[in-house]
C-alpha cells in the first residue's frame, strides 16, 4: 500500500511540475527588468521588480482592457443563466415537440468554430450599432455559453427527483414561486457550475472579442495581442500581463474546487 | 417518466430568440455570401454553387484540412490516455486532492491566447527555459524557424493546455464507483489490470465520451494558441482550418470562398459531433438515467 502511494505521489509530482514550470516561467519573466530579460539567463530574478506590473496599474489601455473583460464577462454569464434556467427545466421535466432536436440543434452552437462567425458577428453588430460595445461581445459569447449552460443545468436537474415538482404542486405552489423558492437552492451547485464555466469560456475567448471591439470594449486579449504586433516586444509588461490574467481563474476554480469535476462531466456522473 | 407538455414551449422561447439572434441570423449572412460574388459596392449576383466547388477542389483547403486532421488525432492520442492514466493516481481525499485539483485546473482557466504568451516565451531559444536548455543540451530547436519543431511545441502546448479536462472527467467517474466494487474485487483477487478493464474503464465510458466530443470540437476549431505562437508559420505548416479562414475572411475579404469554406468547416463538424452524440444518449439510455 505505501509503495504504490509513493508511485502515485511521484506521477502526480512529474505532472504538476510539468504544469506548473512554464507558468513559473512566466512570473520569473514579470519580475525581471527587459535588460535583464534579453542579457543574462537565470532561472529567477538577480534584481527583483514589479516595474512591469506598476506599467499596467497606472497605464489605462492596459487597466481598463481587464474592466472591460470583466464587465462582458459578467454581462454574459448573468444573461446565459437566465435564458438557460427555465429551458434546462423544460429539457429535463418535459416531452414537447421536437425536444430532442431542439436539445441537439442548440449544442451545434457549441460545435460551431468562432473563426466562421467572426465576420457575420461583425457586419450584423455593426449594422444595428453595437459595433464596440460590452453588450455586442456578451451577446457574442452566448452563442457556445447558453448551449453548454442549458446541458450542465438539464444534467443537474435531471438529478432532482421529479416527486419535489409534484409534491410543491399539490401543497399550491405556482411555477414561479416553486422555481425561485424550491426549486433553485436544491441545484444550486448546478448553477455555480454552469456560471464558472460561463466565466471561464467567456474569459478565455480572444477571436471574437478582438474582432467585435476596438477602444471602448477593448478586452485584455485583445490588448495584449496588439501590443505584441504593434510596438516590437516588451517581454517583461507583457508577462505580466499575462500573470494577472491567470489570478481570476485561479480564485474562481478555488471556490468551486468541490464540484469541479462534476461540472466538467457536465453534470453527468 | 417526463410527462407530455406543450407549453414547456414557453420556458424554451428566451433561448430560442437569444440563439435566433446570435446563431441564426449570421450564419444565415454566411449562406448568403456562399452563393454570390460581388465586383463591390454592395452589387451582388447568384454564382450557385460555384464557390463551394472551389475550394473542395482548392490544394490550400486540402492541405489545411490535412493538417487539422493530423493535429487533432495526435493530440486526441495522447490526452485522452495520458488523462486516464493521471486520473488514476489522483489522491482521493483530504487536503491534497484539493491542491492537486486546483493546480490541475489551472490551465484550463487562462485565456488562450496567454497560454500562447506562455509557450511562446517558454519554447524562445534566447530567454526561454525549454529552448534555452534544448539548446544547451545540443538539440536544434527553433519553433520561429523549424517545422518539426512548430508542431511539437503546439502538441506540447495542447497536451499542457487540455490533458487537464480529461484527467477531471475520468477522475468525476472513478469518484462515483462505490468502494464496495473494489472490495469485491479484492476478495476474487483480481489484479490491477482487471480491477482497471473491468469496473474502473467501464464507468468511465460515459465521461471518456464526452472529453473525447469535447476534445475533438475544441482541437478541431483551435486557433487562438497557435494563432499566437507560431502566427501559422513557419510558412503554412501550423496553419490549421480556423488560421486559415480568419485569414482569408478578415484578412483577405474574399467572402464568398470564405463563406462557402465556413460551411463545409461547420458541417464536418457537426457530421462527427453528431456521431459522437448518438452514441452517448444510447449509453445513457442503456444505463436507464
Amino acid at each position: 500500500m505505501k509503495k504504490r502511494f509513493n508511485k502515485s505521489a511521484l506521477i502526480m509530482g512529474l505532472y504538476i511540475l510539468f504544469l506548473m514550470l512554464p507558468i513559473y516561467w512566466l512570473i520569473n519573466m514579470s519580475l525581471k527588468t527587459n535588460n535583464e530579460i534579453l542579457g543574462t539567463f537565470s532561472l529567477w530574478p538577480q534584481n527583483l521588480t514589479f516595474a512591469n506590473y506598476m506599467v499596467i496599474f497606472t497605464d489605462p489601455s492596459w487597466y481598463w482592457g481587464y474592466i472591460n473583460s470583466i464587465i462582458y464577462v459578467v454581462m454574459n454569464t448573468v444573461i446565459s443563466l437566465a435564458v438557460a434556467l427555465p429551458a434546462a427545466y423544460a429539457f429535463s421535466r418535459y416531452n414537447f415537440m421536437g425536444d430532442k432536436h431542439l436539445f441537439f440543434w442548440l449544442l451545434t452552437n457549441r460545435m460551431a468554430p468562432p473563426a466562421v462567425f467572426a465576420l457575420p458577428f461583425f457586419q450584423l453588430y455593426s449594422s444595428v450599432g453595437l459595433f464596440d460595445t460590452h453588450i455586442a461581445v456578451a451577446l457574442a459569447h452566448t452563442l457556445f455559453n447558453v448551449p453548454l449552460a442549458v446541458w450542465i443545468l438539464e444534467g443537474f436537474m435531471r438529478g432532482v427527483p421529479k416527486e419535489i415538482d409534484e409534491t410543491a404542486y399539490i401543497d399550491g405552489y405556482g411555477f414561479f414561486r416553486f422555481f425561485a423558492k424550491i426549486f433553485t437552492p436544491l441545484i444550486a451547485s448546478g448553477i455555480g457550475v454552469a456560471a464558472f464555466f460561463c466565466f471561464m469560456f467567456s474569459w478565455v475567448e480572444l477571436l471574437l472579442s478582438r474582432t467585435l471591439t476596438a477602444v471602448d470594449a477593448k478586452s485584455i486579449a485583445a490588448t495584449m495581442t496588439r501590443t505584441v504586433s504593434a510596438s516590437g516586444l516588451d517581454w517583461g509588461v507583457l508577462s505580466a500581463a499575462g500573470v494577472l490574467t491567470i489570478i481570476p481563474g485561479a480564485l474562481v476554480i478555488y471556490f468551486v474546487r468541490h464540484h469541479i469535476a462534476k461540472g466538467f462531466a457536465l453534470g453527468r456522473v | 417518466m417526463k410527462t407530455v407538455n406543450q407549453k414547456a414551449w414557453f420556458l424554451v422561447l428566451p433561448v430560442l430568440l437569444l440563439v435566433g439572434f446570435s446563431a441564426v441570423i449570421p450564419l444565415m449572412t454566411v449562406v448568403n455570401y456562399s452563393v454570390q460574388d460581388t465586383f463591390g459596392n454592395n452589387v451582388f449576383y447568384w454564382v450557385g454553387l460555384e464557390w463551394f466547388e472551389e475550394i473542395l477542389h482548392s490544394e490550400r483547403m486540402h492541405n489545411a484540412l490535412g493538417r487539422q486532421v493530423i493535429f487533432t488525432t495526435i493530440i486526441m492520442l495522447i490526452e485522452i490516455p495520458l488523462g486516464i492514466f493521471i486520473s488514476l493516481h489522483m489522491p482521493q481525499k483530504g487536503v491534497w486532492a484539493s491542491v492537486c485539483l486546483v493546480l490541475i485546473a489551472l490551465p484550463l482557466l487562462i485565456p488562450w491566447n496567454v497560454v500562447g504568451t506562455i509557450w511562446q516565451i517558454f519554447g524562445r531559444i534566447d530567454i526561454g527555459l525549454l529552448g534555452y536548455s534544448l539548446n544547451a543540451l545540443g538539440i536544434d530547436y527553433n519553433y520561429v524557424q523549424n517545422a518539426t519543431a512548430a508542431w511539437i511545441t503546439i502538441v506540447i502546448m495542447d497536451v499542457w493546455h487540455w490533458t487537464s479536462l480529461v484527467v477531471l472527467l475520468c477522475y468525476a467517474g472513478l469518484q462515483s464507483i462505490p468502494d464496495a466494487y473494489y472490495q469485491a474485487a479484492k476478495i476474487d483477487q483480481a489484479s490491477r489490470w482487471n480491477v482497471f478493464r473491468y469496473i474502473e474503464l467501464p464507468k468511465m465510458m460515459g465521461v471518456l465520451l464526452i472529453a473525447s466530443l469535447l476534445r475533438f470540437m475544441d482541437s478541431f476549431m483551435i486557433y487562438t494558441e497557435p494563432f499566437v505562437l507560431t502566427g501559422g508559420g513557419p510558412g503554412n505548416v501550423t496553419t490549421f482550418l480556423s488560421i486559415d479562414l480568419v485569414k482569408m475572411a478578415i484578412g483577405q475579404f474574399d467572402l464568398g470562398p470564405a463563406a462557402a469554406f465556413s460551411l463545409i468547416y461547420f458541417l464536418t463538424i457537426l457530421l462527427i459531433s453528431w456521431v459522437f452524440y448518438t452514441i452517448m444518449t444510447n449509453i445513457d439510455k442503456r444505463e436507464g438515467i
